[in-house]
């Protein structure tokens, strides 16, 4: 398999690398400015709506769970069609945080159960729920139980050598279990309800400007402390024993190298990030049900990176940004015309554009 | 009907000429004081005269009326007679509980030879339950001239019912010997009740309870089987195609759902076309078989020579692709049919219930389905043992190079390879247009378990994928009572991984060179 190599070498394209390099960083202060526009008077041209920031803010996290993804699939040759799993259960951990929030202020005003807890009769909060009142357990909870299933899932299956296809349906699979298990009442987690009506964050009431400012920002720091994390990972000699792994795992085995200790290193690692994005969407979307967990939504993340280019981080996030920005308008102006674009997306970057944008940008330079 | 008619003949002149005055003789009773009355409504019960049912029924709703000795119908004509009669001076006739009791064993006793088989069914069942030693002997009358078997079987468990609270014990031995052969719930809680009032018999009961309990939980596994059998040969259905595309070629293809559910719609076609033309419409589903191989096979070949030829050796690739080709096309369907179910008729001869020996009621659609993967199944391993192409295709996946030199079109078997377990997906979603609801979706929830099944069963054996989906099937049904469907579901999944520990090629792993490719 010969996909593109990691974007550090310094040989050839450096004034087109500087070029994007630029457009990059115009572009985060552009996104930046964004909660601050939303403040100008409602008769300004530069005014932002509310939508817009929640929106845009919505696809910083679609980017962060890009970036996760082309962590392991751009540079590890894993495709996991299981990461909107790891994104669900980090929103399900922050929404848990958020329902524990609402306290006595639900329309059965119970002083500690949610909602859907009292109408289903339970007595007290299950096991599973205590700690959740505090935001450092919730984010914690957030990034450790979709590291935790990265890990089990993981290592059962590159102990045993499950690679290329047999993993991405195993990961399929694995999020659609868990679908099917979140559509039970019984499960503690609101059946196919889940959680939405949330009042407040850290004390901030979430439907406010400052609230969404905040959620904004947040999710930008995010976004750049995961590129910044990745950049460096990737430049690392674990980031090159990657690169060698996805082209060629049984030589990089037979050198002595644990490959399933790399590879699920950085699963793990890719899984809490997508994690941390879901824990972020939740308060921005204002709502967590388990349609977050049906493949279709992973294997959609997936294409973003093959349209921005994998192998590339800027590519993840280019992808994400402009499939969702297609999808937000298109979802809008013609919605019976979306799924034969995102088909035809799947079937036009695979077959024509390998390398997705980042490649024809490259080419278009050279 | 046609049953019941030669009943009605045998009846009539089977009924003796006695019973016919007792009937003229016992119904001016009904028009005299309550103690009159109670012994004229039991002599009409005991005379199993058909004439009496309906009177005895406007008796107790009220609705019989008399003038003088006459007894006149709600229809206003002269019970005796049948003709009309003057009913300007008639009363309603009253009652009081002493006749209302007497009514209530008559009525179900004139039941128990009314014309209708459906009536003495229900009267079969209400003795059953009314449990009378008193029902004894017109049940064993009526069990003499009953001539439909399910009404016989009901008539005897209702007489062994009533046996039980006769006096004798030998009766009631007799009794409890004949509810022990039967397998139903309602003879054990006869039973279990008879045990309590009936000290001495502690130990026939028990071994009629436990027989029956053997009996009862032979036919919840044998149930329990061949629910898991159905699901199994539908997943069998599901993941034939796929075993070809995926097991043998190694191309995996997310669009096979999609080829199935362009099947059930294939299906829903050919019926339409067929409602012009009365004759056919029964046989639209056996014609929708080919037409859904072709529809499906030619989308097949479409995608291979258009599209997955240029990405062998790609396989992720190949999978994202498939995937948006899925998705186009099911988006193509939702426009064209709509986003609602559609509806496919299961003709007249794969409806109703099948009921085998020991109550294990089976749905007969759903034992054409089984029959049917399986002779899918066996047509596939004719074509790729028997055929030419067959041998071709395998002589392409074990060697490519090779079956090139030797003058085999490669691209060709390829294109045909795919057109055929493209095909066989048509194919399944005939079978799910009779058991699943037709609609743009329908492949979805097929997808994954399919690869499920080909990767259980062992990739590139077809033998694999049968043990596979009849595994998994079963499996999944024993499970179900325990966990619920869903759970039964994730815990099939979750075994499915943990056995991939073991086995990571499947239960049916090919050997030798052609595992390492």
């Amino acid at each position: 398999m010969s996909a593109t190599t990691a974007p550090t070498g310094t040989t050839r394209g450096i004034p087109a690398r500087q070029l994007l390099r630029g457009a990059i960083l115009i572009a985060i202060l552009l996104l930046a400015l964004l909660p601050l526009l939303n403040h100008l008077p409602a008769d300004s041209a530069f005014r932002v709506s509310d939508f817009t920031v929640a929106v845009t803010g919505k696809w910083i996290c679609y980017a962060v769970l890009a970036l996760a993804i082309d962590l392991a699939w751009g540079y590890a040759g894993i495709l996991s069609l299981g990461h909107g799993a790891f994104f669900a259960l980090g929103g399900y951990a922050m929404g848990m945080h958020l329902m524990r929030l609402i306290g006595p202020r639900g329309v059965y005003g119970h002083p500690v159960l949610p909602d859907f807890m009292v109408f289903l009769g339970y007595r007290e909060l299950p096991w599973y729920w205590l700690g959740f009142d505090h935001f450092p357990y919730a984010i914690l909870m957030a990034m450790l139980v979709p590291g935790l299933l990265a890990f089990v899932v993981g290592y059962l299956s590159f102990r045993s050598r499950i690679t290329g296809v047999y993993f991405s349906i195993i990961t399929q699979a694995m999020t659609y279990a868990l679908m099917l298990a979140f559509f039970r009442n019984d499960m503690g987690f609101g059946g196919n309800n889940g959680f939405t009506d949330f009042k407040e964050l850290l004390g901030v009431p979430l439907n406010t400007q400052a609230a969404r400012a905040g959620l904004f920002y947040a999710a930008l720091a995010l976004l750049a402390g995961s590129l910044v994390l990745c950049r460096h990972l990737v430049g690392t000699k674990l980031g090159r024993v990657l690169v060698a792994v996805r082209d060629a795992e049984s030589r990089v085995r037979f050198l002595g190298y644990s490959v399933t200790a790399f590879k699920l290193t950085v699963f793990v690692l890719s899984a809490v990030l997508a994690g941390l994005a879901g824990a972020l969407y939740v308060p921005l979307v204002g709502i967590i049900n388990p349609g977050e967990f049906a493949p279709g939504n992973s294997i959609e993340a997936v294409i973003w990176v093959a349209v921005g280019g994998r192998g590339t981080l800027i590519g993840a996030l280019l992808g994400a940004f402009s499939v969702n920005a297609l999808k937000t308008w298109l979802t809008s102006v013609a919605p019976d015309l979306w799924l034969f674009v995102l088909g035809g997306l799947f079937v036009a970057v695979t077959v024509f554009l390998p390398r997705g944008l980042i490649g024809l940008f490259r080419r278009a330079t050279k | 009907m046609t049953r019941i008619l030669p009943l009605l003949l045998v009846l009539l002149f089977a009924l003796p000429a006695a019973a016919q005055d007792a009937f003229l003789d016992a119904l001016p009773g009904l028009a005299g004081g309550f103690g009159t009355q109670a012994e004229a409504v039991e002599r009409l019960g005991a005379g199993g005269d058909p004439r009496a049912l309906p009177v005895l029924r406007a008796l107790s709703e009220s609705t019989l009326r008399k003038n003088g000795s006459t007894i006149i119908l709600p229809d206003g004509k002269d019970a005796a007679t049948g003709q009309p009669t003057d009913t300007a001076a008639a009363e309603t006739i009253r009652i009081n509980n002493r006749v209302r009791s007497a009514l209530r064993g008559a009525l179900g006793r004139l039941q128990l030879v009314s014309a209708s088989a459906d009536e003495r069914l229900a009267a079969a069942d209400s003795v059953f339950r009314s449990r009378s030693a008193d029902n004894i002997a017109p049940l064993e009358a009526a069990i003499a001239r009953e001539a439909v078997p399910l009404v016989k079987e009901r008539q005897q468990l209702a007489l062994a019912a009533s046996r039980l609270v006769a006096a004798d014990a030998a009766v009631k031995r007799q009794g409890i010997a004949t509810l022990g052969e039967a397998s139903s719930e309602d003879a054990r809680a006869l039973l279990l009740e008879a045990r309590a009032a009936n000290p001495d018999l502690t130990a026939d009961i028990d071994k009629a309870v436990a027989a029956i309990d053997s009996r009862l939980a032979f036919k919840r596994a044998a149930e329990t089987l061949f629910q898991g059998l159905s699901l199994g040969s539908v997943l069998l259905l599901a993941a034939l195609g796929l075993a070809i595309t995926f097991g043998v070629m190694g191309v995996i293809n997310m669009a096979h759902g999609e080829f199935v559910m362009l099947g059930a719609y294939t299906t829903f076609v050919v019926q339409e076309a067929c409602r012009g033309i009365p004759w056919l419409l029964p046989w639209s589903l056996p014609l929708s078989v080919p037409a859904a191989f072709l529809v499906a096979g030619l989308a097949g070949a479409a995608l291979e020579r258009g599209l997955i030829r240029h990405l062998y050796g790609r396989p992720l690739e190949t999978l994202l692709m498939t995937f948006g080709v899925g998705m186009i096309l099911q988006q193509a369907v939702r426009l064209a049919f709509g986003a609602q179910n559609r509806e496919v008729l299961s003709p007249a001869w794969m409806q109703g219930i099948l009921s085998l020996p020991g109550g294990i009621n089976i749905t007969q659609n759903r034992l054409w389905v089984i029959v049917f993967s399986l002779l899918v199944l066996g047509l596939t391993l004719a074509a790729i043992r028997l055929t030419r192409f067959g041998l071709e295709m395998r002589a392409v996946v074990q060697n490519r190079r090779t079956a090139a030199t030797m003058g085999i079109r490669t691209g060709r078997v390829d294109a045909l390879t795919f057109a055929f377990g493209s095909g066989l997906a048509g194919m399944a979603g005939v079978a799910l247009s009779q058991i699943d609801n037709v609609s743009p979706n329908l492949g979805t929830g097929y997808i994954i378990d399919s690869f499920m099944v080909v990767v259980f069963g062992g990739v590139g054996s077809l033998i694999g994928t049968l043990v596979g989906a009849m595994g998994l099937g079963v499996l999944n049904k024993v499970i179900e009572p325990w966990a619920g469907a869903v759970l039964a579901k994730v815990a099939v999944l979750v075994i499915i991984m943990l056995f991939i520990q073991r086995r990571p090629r499947g239960l049916f792993a090919l050997k030798g060179r052609a595992a390492e490719a």
